[in-house]
């Protein structure tokens, strides 16, 4: 079975600090979450997703505050905006909607982050390894 | 008999995926293409002249100063050809923007090679082709084998594929660019390796109208050229067309923008971008007025095929290159 690595990128105001919560909590999540801490979800540029995509992890989570809640007033909506768009785009491409999330997850949530997570991995698995299968990679 | 040395640097054309535009490109040089002519030797242009690829392949190697290669790399025997050049030649350019990106011919990575020839030889309206035929790798005739190159699923840019020592962006480049860049290398004068060589600003630095660009932009409407009429004068991204303007190189000389054109973005990205398309749609979508994920989600709607717009391009050139291969039956 494919072990899945997820990248993950958090707010720091919101969904970090829930990681943050999960983790002194002592709630489990899947091994395969790699965490990078972002001031805010408005500052993950849609090349950060489809790098790490490019790069070898199979699922991209996005998260940050509810909307109304963004320590920056409107970051999180520049994100939805841009996910917005880029969620067509990535249907185009063939990447499936489970492996790319965008999701509010307020510091107080830690229970909803174990869920999210680990719905995603079981999603992840079940897809299977995420590649474009462009061909062998060339020099240059 | 003693062999005199010629004194002009060798220059070789070459056309992979192309239509033919980047040699037009060449030939719009006009009376600057007689003086330029005058100071090298041209060894290869299929368009023009009739050296043959074993004419290149006598050569010594690094004994071309520069070869100059439009288009994207999708058939076999383009490869081969590219890296013969290569081997062949002291200098690489990428010429144009499918060399440089991959191009309108890179869209056909949202395909596959069969989805492509089935398309294009089978089910189009206008093809006749009642036995369905389809172009093999080889066939066995009386008179011998006979063979097509064969037919990549994955269209690549040419520094996919050899090094490429710089890049002449553009659909097709300009002439003041092309001439520019022969100029430079004639002299000897040339930027760092792996140089885009245009200027690293964004279009809308230099659009002739951005001074009507509003303070803050907002697009309530997404429009397009197809069904509504720009206005002559006025930002495209003021009344809601997609100008890939402030994610494009410039100096194109904003041709298109002069047509009452939003930019397409064939110029590429800035030095830094490592996709194109992404950093526009980035842009772009922080544009789009609306608060709540439904009024958003239905703005984002009424944008068809945002791949094939943000892409148009530089598909090959992006982060992920293709859409993703369908697993073998």
């Amino acid at each position: 079975m494919h072990e899945p690595r997820i990248v993950a990128f958090f707010c720091n105001w919101c969904t970090y600090s829930a990681s943050d919560l999960a983790g002194a909590s002592r709630l489990v999540y899947d091994p395969g979450v790699r965490v990078i801490r972002v001031m805010c979800s408005g500052r993950v540029d849609p090349q950060f997703v489809l790098k790490a995509l490019a790069e070898g992890a199979d699922g991209v989570l996005i998260g940050g505050c509810h909307l109304g809640d963004c320590h920056y007033q409107d970051g999180n909506r520049k994100t939805l905006k841009r996910f917005r768009l880029l969620r067509p785009v990535l249907r185009q491409m063939g990447v499936e909607d489970e492996r790319v999330r965008l999701e509010w997850i307020s510091a107080s949530e830690g229970h909803r982050l174990q869920e999210v997570l680990e719905e995603m991995a079981e999603d992840l698995r079940r897809l299977g390894p995420w590649r474009t299968g462009h061909g062998e990679k060339e020099a240059g | 008999m003693a062999k005199k040395k010629p004194a002009k640097p060798k220059v070789a054309f070459y056309w992979c995926a192309s239509c033919g535009g980047c040699e037009e490109a060449v030939v719009d040089l006009a009376e600057d293409l007689l003086d330029v002519a005058s100071k090298i030797e041209i060894v290869l242009w299929p368009v023009a002249l009739d050296f043959k690829r074993k004419d290149v392949e006598a050569l010594d190697d690094g004994a071309i100063a520069v070869s100059f290669i439009n288009g994207a790399v999708r058939l076999s025997e383009q490869e081969e050809m590219v890296r013969l050049l290569r081997r062949k030649s002291k200098l690489v350019v990428a010429f144009g923007s499918c060399a440089h990106l991959g191009g309108i011919p890179g869209l056909a990575n949202f395909s596959s090679a069969p989805e492509v020839l089935r398309y294009v030889y089978q089910d189009l309206p206008s093809v006749d082709n009642p036995e369905g035929t389809l172009p093999q790798g080889a066939v066995e005739t009386p008179h011998g084998t006979l063979t097509l190159p064969a037919f990549h699923d994955t269209v690549k840019t040419l520094d996919q594929v050899v090094e490429v020592d710089y890049f002449l962006p553009g659909c097709a480049p300009p002439p003041d660019l092309v001439l520019g860049a022969i100029e430079a290398i004639l002299a000897g004068n040339l930027p760092e390796k792996g140089t885009v060589l245009s200027p690293n600003m964004a279009l809308c630095d230099e659009c002739p109208r951005r001074d009507s660009k509003p303070e803050v932009l907002e697009i309530t409407e997404i429009k397009r050229v197809s069904t509504a009429t720009p206005d002559p004068e006025r930002c495209f991204l003021a009344d809601g067309f997609v100008c890939m303007g402030p994610a494009t190189r410039s100096g194109c000389g904003h041709r298109c923008i002069e047509a009452n054109m939003p930019c397409r973005g064939c110029f590429g990205p800035l030095d830094g971008v490592a996709d194109h398309g992404a950093k526009f749609l980035s842009a772009f979508a922080s544009l789009l007025k609306g608060d709540d994920e439904e009024s958003l989600a239905r703005l984002a709607e009424t944008l068809p095929d945002p791949a094939g717009t943000f892409y148009r391009f530089s598909l090959p050139a992006s982060l992920l290159r293709r859409r993703k291969m369908e697993e073998a039956p």
